[in-house]
């Protein structure tokens, strides 16, 4: 992985007016992965959206981290079925 | 245009305080919020409104002018000369001319491509997009394609239009592509809540081998029948390949099993143009059948001289 593709975790909680412990807590709960150079914490780029959403599910909407692993599990369930739907409406014709 | 009735948009009463406006649309945004309802428009466009209720009785003097001119908003611009017309020039009052919006004080603005998100009802009581507040920007849901392509269509690049919730997109497919093999197409999702950038479009391709041929990753394999007496004395044989026929020389006391590899015969190298696997070509020996007579007693013949 290219070190561009990697956006330091400070720079991202700077920018979002978040807390540190916040992106901890989801790494410790595996939601997301934070990598390590020179022990300095970094976001891979691919992982952003994800952690945008969840910033926005807890800051906006006020949902504990325990919510946001719920949801997040039965998000991954409805895209997945979203995705058998359209491959079966694709066979189908 | 009709008249929005924020209160009902929001489900509270009129004489709701500030604190229950905000818990009304915090629960309503939790479950109509983009991010909980991936590829859901009708979710999508009441979270819309939603926060379109929430921006004006959030805020309270968006809350006060809405209040004031209720159903007669039509009728504001009349309300409001009149009343300057009173004031015999003590000046304008909290609103800059009419309803233009209201003139500064907020914190951030937006650009004007963001006006289509809101209701034709907002943008003339409140004005363009003069003075709105800061709202949150989200990104828009990732779209998910199916594409269905042959071993063939996908030897070379090529372009192919699909439909994506009812927009044709013409995409351009690299030669090379693998079964299972995801291309992101960024910005061709759906289209970001209040400025934010568009979600982008995933295409999984979904790669038919309709051919004798094997592929594993660029290089391809396939098996050749030859016959007993071309495999023992040599001579040659015209194959099909992805890129046309070839003919081959099968050396004298060739073996069944013989494998021979033809460079650059093989499948294309995705994104590297020019480049391609090898061809594997694995001579089938085949021993013939229904021996005449005068066949059976050359065979014995070569069998004595063999043993």
């Amino acid at each position: 992985m290219e070190q561009d593709e990697l956006i330091p975790v400070k720079d991202f909680c700077i920018y979002h007016n978040i807390e540190y412990s916040f992106i901890d807590s989801l790494e410790n709960s595996g939601l997301i992965s934070v990598t390590s150079v020179q022990q300095s914490a970094f976001i891979p780029l691919d992982e952003m959206s994800k952690l945008e959403k969840f910033v926005r599910l807890h800051y906006d909407l006020d949902i504990n981290l325990e919510g946001i692993e719920t949801i997040n599990y039965l998000l991954e369930k409805i895209e997945a079925m979203q995705e058998e739907i359209l491959q079966l409406k694709n066979s189908s014709i | 245009m009709d008249f929005v009735d924020y209160y009902k948009t929001l489900g509270v009463p009129k004489n709701a305080s500030a604190e229950d406006i905000k818990k009304a649309y915090r629960k309503l945004a939790r479950k109509l919020h983009p991010d909980v309802n991936p590829n859901d428009k009708e979710a999508h466009k009441k979270f819309q409104q939603i926060n379109e209720a929430n921006e004006v009785l959030s805020d309270p003097e968006k809350r006060k002018k809405y209040d004031q001119y209720g159903e007669n908003w039509k009728h504001a611009d009349q309300y409001e000369q009149a009343r300057q017309q009173q004031a015999q020039g003590a000046g304008r009052g909290g609103f800059g001319g009419g309803f233009g919006g209201f003139g500064g004080g907020e914190e951030y603005t937006y650009s004007s491509g963001d006006e289509g998100d809101f209701s034709d009802f907002f943008e003339s009581l409140f004005g363009g997009s003069r003075g709105r507040r800061s709202q949150a920007k989200y990104r828009g849901q990732d779209y998910n394609a199916e594409l269905q392509l042959s071993l063939k269509d996908a030897y070379a690049t090529h372009k192919q239009t699909l439909t994506i919730n009812g927009k044709n997109v013409r995409v351009t497919i690299p030669a090379g592509v693998e079964n299972g093999q995801k291309l992101k197409l960024k910005g061709y999702g759906s289209p970001g809540v209040n400025g934010g950038p568009n979600g982008d479009l995933f295409i999984t391709f979904n790669i038919k081998n309709e051919t004798d041929l094997k592929r594993e990753g660029n290089d391809l394999y396939k098996v050749e029948d030859v016959d007993l007496y071309t495999a023992l004395l040599g001579g040659e044989k015209t194959i099909e390949t992805m890129s046309g026929k070839i003919k081959l020389k099968i050396n004298p006391e060739t073996q069944n099993g013989t494998k021979i590899r033809l460079k650059g015969k093989g499948y294309p190298v995705f994104n590297k143009e020019g480049q391609f696997g090898d061809l594997y070509i694995t001579w089938n020996v085949k021993l013939p059948t229904n021996l005449s007579a005068k066949e059976k007693e050359l065979f014995t013949e070569l069998s004595k001289l063999s043993s």
